[in-house]
């Protein structure tokens, strides 16, 4: 049997896994959320046709997102976790002790459930008594919210489909509102590969880097999305990815990861010339 | 209405059993089926261009329906409870234009609210009525025109019993309603017709919360933008009839203007929105009315904007409020409507429908989400944390009553020249002068222009009042007949 499961990473350019069998299709107020089983790549979810994750790639989203800021940030007692229903990221939160309070705020109910029922092993990260989860609309939970974060990660897929309203101005703006005077935020960047895509990338750069006095990007490989290179936000109002970087404090945390090193932290905010320039070209157009 | 019957969209129908034929295209349009653009073809898609087709004998014909269309707009008659429906390409102006044409002769009276369309003002330059002003109250406080109070119009039909129609337009941009079945019995004792601008009101036909339709208050005739709320493409319109207007002579009026090639496109996308509504329109707009007060709601609690709803409702001017409408008074904020809608635009990506001198209004529809809301709610708090400023009051122009002394279309066609402001008292106007706030015009071409004008004009400019509608942007000259 040939059974393919393919996504258009561009009009031109596709994405194909092959499919041992498909096990879960449904269809919430938000989205289709279907999950298949691989040789590949494990299980994987997808949303609306395009992979949210594998569990073959999905420790580096969750490594990259959590401890990039975990091991700059001194102090972090409360996180808001907007999106990541499945449960990756709260788990990777889970491994810092210091944290007293995890609030998971995904709208979509049949996407915390359906993590639940087939990725388990992200899905503990939510059973943590920490973690308090939300299904309600990202931006309606931030509403009126002030100096209540010292972290928060977006974590929500896609900055184009359902939750295109946590890649906005406003959403950035109630993020700094929410964050506490030392707080940072870190965001999907999405991919600048393509052209299609590019514009997309630019446009989060240009609204973090107005509503945050720090932004900076950095990179990771993830095989699964479009072209396999995404990045990553990081906005803050005190402290600098690299220059308060603790890589002491963080190794002696004793975390195991697959993909995250302190060394990895400072490289991945080493970027090729063409997304540098790129972005310096957005913080350039804003200055004028 | 009959359910049975509106689950049928007859021109749609057609076109698909067209299609099916796979007819050999010797006529019009050139592009036969996109072969002919391919980059159309790549732009719009293949179904869209292959639906782009002329009048033959199985789709009927717009300028003289006998079969689909004909069906179509029966159907649309049942769902609207209408004696007659039209289907309409030229938009609601064209629709708004043929009721003053089937109506108003040269030299007949219409009474119409000051703060009317420009299409109705043009209809009138076309067929050579005069126009009866009836003056709109208006809300000092957010400064918007409202709905003609219905003793206004008594006292207009009074003066002026020899009046042809009374237009109304219901409900306003901003939801505004009059007491359209007071008016309708005022204008029927008189054997006048009643007119219904209705092109922000097609869902009004579709729940029985909302405002009062014009084919419910019993008006004659009424102009529906079914592209606006009613979900049809951009341009395509309904004309509905009561039973008291002659057919024939609507039909023959409508052929007047319209084109020989109608688009079935939007006679397509009349059809099937038109069944649409009737089957799931209420629900629909169930939705649409608590997604607005939803939206209102979380606005008024944001501080500083006021999103107003039937609060304002007085029994007078403002009748009755079209709750579906999301309209937000921001100059609390020290900011005009203008810089809030500029803003959502430029920093927010979020595309309103206007912003005037204090309100905004946003659009929400049948194709709206809560998450959009969210997003416009969100984005208009944090317009406040970076952007609100202390506010500042702004003068209210006042109404003048004004004096017709030649026909909106004598007015057009006469020879005009320029002069100073301050030496036109006595002139004839030949241009519009609209003051924002509240959009109300203080001349229409064809108005005497007086010394109180003149000196309003220039007291409210000073006042930092918006002055559009004159050649010179300054508003240091006039228009004026020769």
């Amino acid at each position: 049997m040939d059974f393919w499961f393919s996504e258009m990473h561009t009009n031109n350019v596709k994405m194909s896994i092959r499919v041992e069998k498909q096990l879960f299709s449904g269809t919430s107020d938000f989205q289709r959320i279907d999950v298949f089983e691989s040789e590949e790549f494990g299980r994987f979810l997808t949303s609306d046709g395009s992979v949210i994750f594998s569990e073959k790639d999905e420790f580096t989203y969750d490594e990259m997102i959590v401890h990039v800021p975990m091991a700059v940030h001194p102090n972090v007692r409360k996180v808001l976790v907007i999106g990541g229903g499945d449960g990756g990221v709260a788990r990777e939160l889970s491994y810092y002790e210091e944290i007293e309070h995890i609030d998971v705020v995904e709208p979509d109910e049949m996407f915390v459930n359906v993590c639940r029922e087939f990725f388990p092993d992200n899905a503990r990260g939510l059973d943590d008594p920490r973690v308090v989860v939300s299904n309600r609309d990202g931006l309606r939970f931030l509403r009126g919210m002030q100096d209540e974060y010292d972290l928060i990660i977006n974590d929500s897929t896609d900055p184009l489909g359902h939750t295109a309203g946590l890649f906005t101005k406003e959403f950035y703006g109630s993020c700094y509102k929410a964050l506490r005077e030392d707080g940072i935020m870190v965001y999907q960047h999405g991919s600048p590969f393509f052209d299609e895509d590019e514009e997309t990338c630019r446009a989060m750069h240009r609204k973090a880097y107005k509503s945050f006095p720090i932004s900076r990007v950095y990179q990771a490989h993830i095989p699964t999305c479009p072209s396999g290179y995404w990045l990553f936000g990081f906005a803050s109002k005190k402290y600098h990815p690299l220059k308060d970087l603790d890589a002491k404090r963080w190794n002696a945390r004793g975390i195991k990861t697959w993909y995250y090193t302190t060394n990895l932290h400072t490289g991945s905010f080493m970027l090729p010339k063409y997304v540098e320039d790129m972005l310096e070209e957005e913080e350039g157009a804003e200055k004028k | 209405m009959d359910i049975e019957r509106q689950k049928s969209a007859p021109v749609y129908e057609a076109l698909e059993r067209f299609r099916k034929q796979r007819v050999v295209p010797f006529d019009v349009p050139g592009h036969k089926r996109g072969r002919g653009n391919p980059e159309l073809v790549k732009l719009l898609g293949e179904q869209c261009v292959s639906l782009d087709v002329n009048s033959m004998k199985p789709l009927d014909n717009l300028c003289h329906p006998v079969s689909v269309i004909y069906d179509a707009e029966q159907l649309a008659a049942d769902a609207f409870g209408a004696a007659h429906a039209y289907f309409m390409v030229g938009g609601t102006t064209s629709a708004v234009q043929s009721m003053v044409l089937t109506t108003c002769k040269a030299g007949d009276k219409i009474i119409l609210p000051r703060n009317v369309h420009k299409s109705v003002i043009n209809a009138l330059v076309l067929c050579g009525a005069i126009p009866v002003y009836v003056n709109p109250d208006v809300d000092t406080h957010i400064g918007i025109a409202l709905g003609m109070e219905t003793a206004q119009v008594q006292k207009a039909m009074d003066e002026n019993p020899d009046a042809v129609a009374v237009f109304v337009n219901n409900p306003t941009y901003y939801g505004i309603c009059s007491d359209l079945r007071s008016i309708v019995k005022l204008a029927h004792e008189r054997n006048m017709l009643v007119l219904v601008d209705e092109a922000h009101g097609t869902h009004l036909y579709f729940h029985e919360n909302l405002p009062v339709s014009a084919m419910e208050a019993g008006a004659d005739m009424a102009a529906i933008s079914m592209h606006k709320s009613g979900g049809s493409l951009t341009q395509s319109s309904l004309l509905l009839l009561g039973s008291t207007v002659n057919t024939r002579y609507v039909e023959q009026i409508i052929n007047l203007t319209q084109t020989t090639s109608a688009s079935y496109l939007l006679l397509s996308s009349l059809d099937i929105s038109r069944r649409n509504l009737a089957l799931r329109g209420r629900e629909s707009f169930e939705k649409v009315t608590s997604m607005a007060e939803y939206a209102r709601s979380e606005i008024n609690s944001i501080g500083g904007y006021y999103a107003y709803g039937r609060e304002l409702v007085n029994g007078g001017s403002i009748y009755d409020f079209d709750v579906t409408k999301l309209s937000v008074y921001t100059r609390d904020m020290g900011l005009t409507g203008i810089e809030v809608y500029d803003l959502l635009r430029d920093e927010y990506d979020i595309q309103i429908e206007f912003g005037d001198i204090g309100n905004i209004l946003a659009y929400i529809s049948i194709g709206d989400r809560i998450q959009d809301i969210e997003r416009l709610v969100g984005a208009l708090e944090d317009i406040k944390r970076l952007y609100s400023r202390k506010s500042s009051m702004l003068h209210n122009a006042e109404y003048i009553t004004p004096i017709v002394a030649a026909t909106p279309q004598k007015a057009f066609y006469s020879e005009k020249k320029l002069v100073p402001i301050r030496e036109t008292a006595g002139m004839v106007c030949g241009e519009f002068v609209m003051c924002y706030p509240p959009g109300i015009p203080i001349l229409a071409p064809g108005e005497q222009i007086t010394s109180e004008i003149i000196s309003y004009i220039l007291y409210a400019k000073e006042k930092g009042c918006s002055m559009q509608g004159p050649e010179d942007p300054d508003l240091e000259k006039l228009n004026v007949l020769i």
